[in-house]
């Protein structure tokens, strides 16, 4: 106990600004917190302020929403990480719940994960925590939480429970103060209540033992930014070069539209709200054809209508970028939670022999730079990209490095005017042949999804039909991708293969499989089609098995990857979502794998 | 959203009962529909974690369905008759409460304000009736109904006097709305 | 259909199950369920008699608080699927129910033919001129300069007019009711239901969350000041007069319904073969 604080208090005087709590806790690289309640209660913004808080004090961290039914009022949760250096996914257990109400918490027991050493905080006025957490051995510590905030008139209680996770999480009191500073909209009276609600939540925190507090941070090279994936994601598209969106609100895409929307008004750009994702997609291809780097952004369910525009982007050479947030599927599926099941659909669901472009982003700042790669080889390979982002990077906040900037940008091969015998599927060797923009003289062609000629003529010739399925398939596998295909990471016999959000968990699996003597390489795909089995082959020079980790339940990457290249004695670890993977059940599988 | 203005109509009575049984019918509609529609909310407010406020308006459904089977005893029947309704100037009866009147985060205080508006229109209901019907029998039994309705406008006054007011912010929710869909 | 032995009048609650609905209080659609229940006991269909095919979007969630059978589709392609319900099974009642976005947005191309083909649904479509669902965008019925964040400074387009385009299409029964008005929907919910081909009902429905200016909507919302034609021609001048309150049936037309349904088998399958047999 810190003596001189609760002296001080008794005696009205402000305690000293501790920037730690009492020297009886442990202290450690990362602390997870979760914030749960209903009904006003506050708690998405109290978890958000929480991160901002974080990133003032020079700390990283991520934030993921979770929540009931209910459009208002449900119930709901912040999960926040908070974290030396930089997280990209949340972690096996949490450390603190703060249960401002327990109404239906109980939804959230197998996503907030608490342990013997975890610590639980109610309202001594709210009732019992439930059963299901109780079980889970953590410690229940009542608070008079709504009965303090009552004392404080003009105060909401999430800022009370946001001092007392800040200061339990070892977050100085001035970073929280500001946070709050740096958010308010409203009256200056207001600010001042809440500011104290803030200060009698860090008092409270005072005489709370057993949440590790955060080691100290450590000095930065870089900038840092903070972001959702889905805002990322809209970045790098920008950056890339994108300036016509048209779309459809969809969760948990719709996010990344409404950064676009007045983003790419301040550029030049357009973004049209299109009925349907039918209409989306051909309205892309359309602004596309015109010369306009042309994005638009959905779900699975608007994936699946959007097959046939792609096929048809395909077969006219039309450039065009569809992010995927993938969510709980098949059809209307889980629409607020993650999973990774659109990867087949996104690499083979397209009549006929159509190849195109799948990108996967491996984390939430890495969207930015994927999305940026993946508008720049749309358009230089005059071909449809598909982006394979999800829900869980799409929608939660993280503190990130600023991401190094990327020369990619949309450079079109476009044809110069009065071309003589100009054609526009005219066969080249790398596959790509110019494209006339409309407007330019002498080089007018009509684009068509029907089997055409060079001149783009249509045709039900084989010659003509073969040329072009050839010319199409070639421009993709003969381009040269560079390094960014993949991030292949340590060494081994043994590797793991994955892609997406699943790659952070699989990252911290490693580092603690490591810890116990076992090296695994990591081969974490960000170009997911083409595939190029002789880059795949070198990157797994010296494995003799491997296992490909992805969160669905049709083991998609693995039965993908095993219809490309022989893979030495290839296993798969799959599950489907809602939970996220987590490092330590990736741990107990990759261990178990490794030693069979 | 500011705070709870409530609905209501300036309720005329267009409906004539000639006859007591016809009076005691369109009563019956009257409790009916309050006591659905405060069941109704009861169940919104506890899908939404508003428990205090269901547990206040599951109360009201009772004493509504409390009413309801009293005047079903009271005149002998095993159904209710066909409805009447109210009136093509007005959509819904006098006691029902207004849809548009709950929010997610109301507080019992509000509640018992939107009962008492229920309670008080139809008092003025029946006072209405009172006044206009030209049969004797029909105008005694509404100025009881009329004088049943002031003493469960006096109970609500005295239940609201207990409860807290609620604060200027109350309606104030941090959090934006979630999409689910 | 109604045979007395086996159906006593059932009361509306008969036609509401035990789910609770997750709108936000307020909303709307409370009322138009009471008044669905309502519709469908007055009509007296048995509940496992009826079929209510839904979208995707907040309306779009009444199948599962009704005690009738339920289709909850895809988003849009509610009248689609229903269409393919009542021809294939001409005896059931079916109910459709969608929103401003999923009916008119990307629905509308099944509207126009739905309305045109004019088989025997119901057609109920709760507007709230918003996307509710998904956090608010503006819907094809929103305002021109109502703002949001995917249309900043409004979308500045006109309005779409469902009932205008309901008429030109073919639809047979045409009416606009209000949530605010429970029973009056209820009537018109059962005319709807009673008349044949394809009755459009459009229930103004507002949202306390994302459109809280909408509770003027029962200052606004009168009774029509005419009694229902049956003359396209009349409809169309009223209608395309119509500021969007005006309530009540507004045209009850005597067009053919569908024709294309199960017909009664002449022969069996392998009767079919003879005309390959040399």
């Amino acid at each position: 106990m810190d003596v001189d604080m609760l002296e001080a208090g008794k005696q009205g005087q402000a305690p000293r600004a501790t920037q730690r709590r009492p020297d009886a806790q442990a202290t450690a690289p990362s602390v997870s917190v979760a914030i749960a309640g209903s009904g006003g209660s506050g708690v998405m913004t109290a978890g958000t302020l929480l991160l901002d808080a974080a990133a003032k004090a020079g700390y990283y961290g991520l934030m993921v929403r979770t929540s009931g039914p209910q459009i208002r009022g449900g119930e709901a949760a912040a999960l926040v990480r908070l974290a030396q250096a930089p997280v990209a996914s949340l972690t096996d257990s949490f450390d603190l719940l703060i249960a401002i109400d327990w109404q239906n918490v109980n939804r959230f027991a197998d996503e907030i994960a608490l342990g013997g050493s975890s610590v639980m905080i109610g309202d001594a006025d709210s009732g019992d925590a439930p059963d299901v957490f109780k079980a889970t051995g953590a410690r229940y510590v009542a608070l008079p939480l709504k009965k303090t905030v009552k004392a404080i008139p003009g105060s909401w209680i999430n800022m009370f429970a946001l001092g007392l996770a800040g200061a339990l999480a070892g977050l100085p009191r001035n970073a929280l103060a500001d946070a709050v500073r740096a958010s308010w909209k409203r009256a200056d009276s207001a600010l001042q209540a809440n500011l104290a609600a803030v200060a009698a939540g860090i008092e409270s925190a005072a005489e709370i033992a057993g949440v590790p507090v955060l080691a100290a941070p450590r000095a930065r090279s870089s900038a840092r930014w903070l972001l959702s994936g889905n805002e990322a994601a809209g970045f790098g598209a920008v950056r890339g070069g994108i300036r016509f969106v048209a779309a459809y609100p969809i969760t948990p895409a719709t996010e990344m539209l409404e950064w676009l929307a007045p983003a790419l008004a301040k550029v030049g750009g357009t973004l049209l709200q299109a009925e349907d994702e039918l209409a989306s997609v051909n309205m892309i291809i359309g602004a596309s054809y015109g010369g306009v780097p042309s994005l638009t952004a959905t779900a699975g369910p608007g994936l699946a209508l959007m097959t046939e525009g792609i096929g048809l982007a395909v077969a006219a050479e039309v450039p065009i970028v569809v992010v995927d947030v993938m969510r709980g599927g098949p059809s209307t599926g889980i629409p607020a939670k993650s999973e990774q099941s659109d990867l087949s659909f996104a690499v083979g669901g397209l009549h006929g022999d159509a190849p195109r472009l799948v990108l996967a982003p491996t984390s939430i700042a890495d969207c930015l730079a994927t999305t940026q790669w993946a508008v720049h080889l749309a358009e230089a390979l005059q071909a449809p990209a598909i982006v394979l982002s999800d829900q869980f990077m799409g929608q939660s906040r993280a503190i990130v490095d600023r991401p190094a900037y990327a020369e990619w940008t949309a450079r079109r091969l476009t044809a110069a005017a009065n071309v003589p015998d100009y054609k526009r599927y005219r066969d080249t060797e790398s596959g790509v042949s110019p494209m006339a923009i409309p407007g330019t003289p002498g080089v007018v062609y009509t684009a068509d999804g029907l089997t055409h000629s060079e001149g783009g003529i249509p045709s039900s010739q084989s010659r003509d039909h073969r040329l072009q399925l050839d010319k199409r398939l070639r421009k993709l596998v003969d381009h040269d991708y560079g390094d960014a295909w993949a991030d292949v990471e340590g060494d081994g016999d043994a590797a793991v293969i994955t892609f997406g959000s699943a790659t952070p968990p699989v990252r911290e699996a490693l580092t603690r499989v490591a810890e116990q003597g076992v090296a695994v390489r990591l081969v974490a795909l960000r170009l997911i089609a083409p595939l190029s089995p002789e880059r795949l082959a070198r990157a797994l020079t010296g494995v003799s098995r491997v296992l490909v980790v992805e969160q669905n339940h049709g083991a998609q990457l693995y039965r993908y990857l095993r219809g490309i290249v022989d893979l030495p004695k290839a296993a798969s670890f799959h599950r489907p979502g809602p939970l996220p993977l987590r490092p330590g059940e990736l741990c107990t599988a990759i261990l178990e794998w490794s030693r069979a | 959203m500011t705070n709870v203005k409530l609905a209501g109509p300036d309720f005329t009575a267009e409906v004539t009962p000639r006859t007591l049984a016809e009076l005691m019918a369109v009563a019956l509609e009257m409790e009916s529909e309050a006591a659905q529609r405060y069941a109704e909310f009861a169940d919104a407010m506890e899908t939404h974690n508003n428990l205090e406020v269901a547990a206040l308006f599951r109360k009201m459904a009772n004493i509504e369905t409390g009413h309801v089977q009293a005047i079903m005893s009271e005149m002998g029947w095993r159904e209710a008759p066909p409805s009447r309704g109210f009136g093509a100037a007005v959509f819904e009866g006098p006691e029902t409460p207004r849809l548009e009147d709950v929010h997610y985060l109301m507080q019992p205080y509000h509640a018992l304000t939107i009962a008492l508006a229920c309670e008080e229109r139809a008092e003025q209901f029946y006072a209405q009736l009172a006044s206009t019907v030209d049969v004797e029998s029909v105008r005694e039994a509404a100025r009881v109904l009329q004088n049943e309705e002031r003493e469960h406008v006096e109970l609500i006054r005295v239940w609201m006097s207990k409860v807290e007011k609620p604060a200027d912010d109350w309606f104030v929710d941090p959090d934006p709305p979630r999409y689910t869909d | 259909m109604n045979d007395a032995a086996t159906c006593a009048p059932r009361t509306a609650q008969a036609y509401k199950s035990s789910y609770k609905p997750i709108w936000c209080p307020g909303c709307g659609d409370y009322s138009v369920l009471s008044s669905v229940t309502k519709a469908l006991a007055k009509v007296g269909e048995p509940p496992e008699n009826v079929a209510v095919v839904s979208g995707i979007g907040c309306s779009s969630r009444i199948p599962a608080y009704t005690n009738c059978y339920g289709f909850h589709g895809v988003h849009g392609r509610s009248l689609a699927a229903a269409t393919g319900l009542k021809v294939a099974r001409p005896d059931l009642t079916v109910l459709v129910a969608s929103g401003d976005g999923d009916g008119y947005s990307i629905g509308g191309n099944h509207f126009l033919h739905a309305c045109r083909r004019n088989v025997d649904l119901t057609y109920i479509v709760m507007d709230n001129h918003v996307y509710g669902m998904t956090k608010g965008q503006p819907s094809p019925t929103t305002e021109p300069d109502w703002d949001s964040k995917l249309s900043p400074g409004g979308t500045g387009l006109r309005v779409f007019h469902p009932l205008v385009i309901a008429l030109a299409a073919g639809a047979n029964f045409i009416a606009r009711a209000f949530s605010g008005d429970p029973n009056g929907t209820a009537d018109i919910l059962a005319q709807a239901i009673r008349h044949p081909g394809f009755s459009f009902v459009e229930i103004l429905s507002p949202c306390v969350t994302f459109r809280p200016e909408q509770r003027d909507w029962k200052d606004q919302a009168r009774p029509a000041p005419v009694a229902p034609t049956d003359d396209p021609a009349r409809a169309a001048r009223r209608l395309m007069s119509d500021d969007g309150f005006n309530i009540g049936v507004l045209f009850e037309g005597n067009r053919p319904v569908c024709p294309i349904g199960p017909a009664k088998p002449t022969c069996t399958a392998e009767d079919l073969a003879q005309e390959f047999a040399l």
